[in-house]
């Protein structure tokens, strides 16, 4: 070997066998892949979930402070941009479920040739959109018709 | 011996390579944390969704006297004591793939106390909601 980069490039495995190491993955010569950014977006809606996470308990934290408070929040989660806010909490932890049931099946030991793995991600993103819509629909459809009924009772907020 | 089995010439004990941790001073514990508290957030969190659909535009006092419940209450601070255990241990891997150098310590350390003070702030609020419902406020 004469090429010093290259040369620095050589590792052992833990049996001693020397291998060529792998170069560090440069994104920008990759071409583009389904799989690539259904990986990267778990990490991210990992992270949105958890900040979603982090109103619901400022949420409850208003709960049980008082009434008044409560009334502060709920006028976050009965607005439209409150509920756009809600809705894409959901749809985060909708797919960091789906995409971690799939990491849980891949550590089982399945589903995790190429061919499968390309298989499975177009219906990730399938039962991704199927269940955030319907469960949203169904969520936004329950709270409004909760919240007419009290006006109409004459019941305040 | 047969030339085609493969000879190691390594100079490490086998007993080294039997305990297996190696330069990382710790086995697999994170990964086993990240995989059981996924698991266990799926009932969690289905829990969760379910109740959603009985609390939406619910009022005050109905939230109270839910969080009152004791079945509601212990499902609820377990799905907060997993919900910020897991992001914690998650959001670890992303900060040691991406933070480097003298950023990476205060960093975990942030999300480490971050991700634990969220979680200690959702069970008490159960607690609150557990006394106030018991006072009939």
């Amino acid at each position: 070997m004469q090429d010093i980069r290259k040369a620095l490039y050589v590792g052992s495995r833990s049996d001693g066998t020397l291998i060529e190491r792998p170069m560090s993955p440069h994104l920008q010569v990759y071409r583009y892949r389904l799989s690539m950014v259904l990986s990267i977006s778990n990490r991210i809606t990992g992270v949105i979930a958890t900040a979603g996470a982090a109103l619901g308990v400022f949420w409850l934290g208003a709960a049980a402070k008082g009434p008044k408070s409560f009334a502060t929040a709920r006028k976050v989660t009965g607005n439209p941009l409150g509920q756009l806010v809600l809705v894409g909490w959901l749809a985060s932890v909708v797919y960091h479920t789906v995409g971690g049931i799939r990491h849980l099946i891949w550590d089982a030991g399945y589903r995790y040739d190429k061919e499968e793995l390309n298989k499975d991600g177009p219906v990730a993103v399938g039962v991704t959109a199927g269940v955030s819509t319907v469960l949203a629909a169904a969520l936004l459809a329950v709270a409004g018709c909760r919240r007419s009924k009290r006006a109409k009772a004459g019941k305040v907020s | 011996m047969n030339a085609s089995v493969p000879h190691i010439e390594v100079m490490r004990s086998q007993l080294g390579r039997a305990r297996g941790l190696g330069a990382g001073h710790s086995g697999v514990g994170h990964w086993w944390a990240e995989r059981v508290s996924a698991a266990s957030l799926l009932p969690l969190s289905t829990w969760f969704v379910v109740q959603m659909f009985r609390l939406g535009g619910a009022d005050h006092a109905e939230v109270v006297k839910w969080g009152g419940k004791p079945v509601n209450a212990t499902m609820l601070a377990a799905l907060i004591i997993t919900t910020f255990y897991h992001a914690q241990v998650g959001l670890q891997v992303i900060v040691d793939d991406y933070v480097h150098g003298k950023a990476h310590l205060p960093t975990r350390l942030l999300i480490k106390i971050g991700t634990s003070l969220m979680g200690l702030l959702g069970v008490f609020a159960v607690i609150k909601l557990v006394v106030r419902s018991g006072s009939g406020k």
